[in-house]
C-alpha cells in the first residue's frame, strides 16, 4: 500500500489555487461591470470607468478561458 | 451479437438500471446549488444537466478497461459477480436517495464488487491496500479540500463584492454569479456524464466479453454508449429532489455568492483530482464544497446533524453494498433459479423502496429557492443604502449578509429537514 502523497498533494494545491483565483477574478469582473457612473462625483470618472470595464472583460476572459481548458480536460 | 444468454440480458439491463440511479443519484452534484439559490428553475436546471450528461457520455472514447480500478481481482471475474455487485449497488442508491442522503454511486459500485467478489472467490480477491489509497482516503480528502477551497473562495469574492452599494449593483451581480454558476455546473454535469457514463460501458463491455460475446480488449459497441448515455440522462432529468434538497438547502443556506464559490471549487476539485491521478469522489467533493461555502460566509451555519448523518451514509456504502452484494452473489452461485431470485429480489426491493418513497413524495416544487421571509430587511436595508451613499463598515457587513434572493411565494416546508427515515 503506497499513498501517493505527491498527488494528493498536488490535487489539493491546484484546486485551492485555482478555485480561489478563478472565483476571485471572476468577482472582479462583476464589481467592475457593475461600476456605474457616478454623475459628477469625482472629475473625469470616465476615464476609470472605462478601465473598470475593460479589467471586468479580461476578468471575465480568463473565467471562459479556465472552462474552455475544463473541457478541453474532459474531452482529452 | 447472436448468442447473448439470458444472464448476460439481465446484467446488461440491471447495469443499466445502475445507470439509471447513478443519474438521478448524482443529479444534486452538479444542480442543487443551481438550484438553490434560484439560479436555474429546476426542470431548466435537471433538464441541461441531463443534456450535458448525454454529451458528456459520447466525448471521450477511453472506457474504462476495469471496473474496479484494481480493487478487486478481475481475472476470471464471472458474469454473476457483476451481476451481484451491481444488485447490491443499485439498492444502496435507491436506499440513500429514500433518505435524501447524497452518497458516491462509484462506492457502492465498489462495494458491491468487494462483496461479490469475497464471497465468489474470497478474501484474497480484494487488494486491501488499494481499498484504502482509492476508497478510504480519497473519501476523508474529498470533502477537505473542496470545503477548504470553497471556504477561501467564499470569504474572497464576499471581500471583493463587499464595495457594491446600490440596489441597481445587486441585481448586476446576482445576474453575474448566476452566470458563473450555471458555468461550473454545467462543466461538472459533462464531467459526470463522461466518467459515470463510461462505467458503465465499461461494465457492459466487460460482461459481453466475458460472455464471449466481444474479443477481449475491444471497444464497446455504438449500442452499449447509446444506451448507457441514455440511461444517465433520462435518471439525470428525473431528477433526485431528495437529493437535491438536503445538499441545496439541508446542509447549509446558500447564496448566489456561495452557489458560485462551491461550485467552481467543485468544478475545479474533479477535474484537477481525476487529472493529476488521485481520484476524488464527485458527491463527496461536492458536499464539502457546499459546505465549505456554508462556513465561509459570516453568519453562515452549517448543519452538523444533517452532515453527520451524510457521513455516516459514506461510512456505511462499502460494507452495506457489499453485504448485499455478497448475499446475492450467494444466490447467483446456486445456478440459473438464483439469478432469477436475485433479479426478482432486486424488482421487489426497488419497488418497495419507490413505494415508500410516495408516501411523503419529494417534486421539484420543494426545491425551489425558499422566500427568506425573516430576513426581509433586506429590501429595507438596502433601500435605506441607496438612498444613504456614505456606508460605515458594519453597516456594509450587515448588508453584506442580507443579499437579496428574490423571494417566490415562499413554500413553508422546512428546507432543512431531508425525508425523514
Amino acid at each position: 500500500m503506497n499513498i501517493d502523497w505527491a498527488a494528493l498533494g498536488s490535487v489539493f494545491g491546484v484546486s485551492l489555487v485555482v478555485t480561489v483565483a478563478l472565483v476571485g477574478f471572476f468577482t472582479l469582473g462583476i464589481v467592475g461591470l457593475s461600476k456605474q457612473p457616478e454623475p459628477a462625483a469625482q472629475g473625469g470618472s470616465g476615464g476609470s470607468l472605462l478601465l473598470a470595464r475593460a479589467g471586468a472583460y479580461v476578468c471575465f476572459a480568463l473565467c471562459a478561458a479556465a472552462v474552455a481548458y475544463g473541457i478541453y480536460l474532459i474531452v482529452a | 451479437m447472436e448468442h447473448i444468454t439470458l444472464l448476460l440480458a439481465i446484467v446488461i439491463v440491471t447495469a443499466l438500471v445502475f445507470d439509471f440511479t447513478n443519474g438521478f443519484h448524482d443529479t444534486a452534484n452538479a444542480m442543487a446549488t443551481t438550484i438553490s439559490t434560484g439560479a436555474l428553475r429546476p426542470k431548466t436546471a435537471v433538464a441541461m444537466s441531463a443534456v450535458l450528461n448525454l454529451v458528456g457520455a459520447f466525448l471521450s472514447v477511453e472506457v474504462a478497461k476495469t471496473i474496479s480500478g484494481g480493487i478487486i481481482n478481475e481475472d476470471g471475474l464471472r458474469t454473476e459477480v457483476i451481476f451481484a455487485a451491481l444488485v447490491g449497488a443499485i439498492l444502496w442508491n435507491l436506499l440513500t436517495w429514500l433518505v435524501g442522503l447524497p452518497s458516491s454511486s462509484s462506492h457502492a459500485l465498489f462495494g458491491g464488487l468487494i462483496g461479490a467478489a469475497v464471497m465468489s472467490a474470497g478474501w484474497s480477491s480484494v487488494n486491501g491496500g488499494t481499498v484504502v489509497t482509492k476508497v478510504l482516503l480519497p473519501a476523508v480528502a474529498a470533502p477537505i479540500v473542496a470545503g477548504l477551497a470553497a471556504l477561501l473562495a467564499t470569504r474572497l469574492t464576499y471581500r471583493i463584492g463587499g464595495k457594491i452599494r446600490n440596489d441597481a449593483q445587486e441585481k448586476a451581480t446576482a445576474k453575474g454569479y448566476r452566470a458563473g454558476q450555471i458555468a461550473s455546473a454545467g462543466l461538472v454535469s459533462l464531467a459526470h456524464g463522461t466518467n459515470d457514463a463510461q462505467k458503465t460501458m465499461g461494465i457492459i463491455t466487460l460482461a459481453l466479453v466475458t460472455g464471449g460475446v466481444l474479443h477481449p480488449g475491444s471497444n464497446p459497441p455504438v449500442w452499449v454508449i447509446v444506451c448507457a448515455g441514455t440511461a444517465i440522462a433520462l435518471g439525470t432529468y428525473l431528477g433526485g429532489w431528495r437529493i437535491i434538497r438536503t445538499m441545496g438547502s439541508g446542509l447549509t443556506d446558500l447564496k448566489p455568492p456561495q452557489g458560485f464559490a462551491a461550485q467552481t471549487s467543485a468544478a475545479t476539485v474533479i477535474l484537477a483530482s481525476s487529472h493529476l491521478g488521485f481520484s476524488l469522489s464527485t458527491t463527496q467533493s461536492c458536499s464539502g464544497a457546499v459546505m465549505g461555502a456554508g462556513l465561509g460566509r459570516r453568519g453562515g451555519v452549517v448543519r452538523w446533524s444533517t452532515a453527520t448523518r451524510m457521513f455516516v451514509a459514506w461510512g456505511l456504502t462499502l460494507p452495506a453494498a457489499g453485504l448485499v452484494g455478497a448475499g446475492a452473489e450467494l444466490l447467483t452461485k446456486q445456478g440459473t433459479w438464483g439469478v432469477v431470485v436475485v433479479a426478482a429480489l432486486l424488482v421487489v426491493g426497488s419497488g418497495a423502496i419507490w413505494l415508500v418513497s410516495r408516501r411523503k413524495p419529494v417534486g421539484h416544487g420543494d426545491v425551489a429557492p425558499t422566500g427568506v421571509a425573516a430576513e426581509s430587511p433586506g429590501v429595507v436595508t438596502t433601500a435605506i443604502a441607496a438612498v444613504s451613499p456614505p456606508l460605515t463598515a458594519a453597516q456594509a457587513a450587515a448588508q453584506d449578509l442580507k443579499t437579496t434572493i428574490p423571494a417566490p411565494a415562499g413554500t413553508t416546508q422546512d428546507p432543512a429537514r431531508p425525508a425523514t427515515v
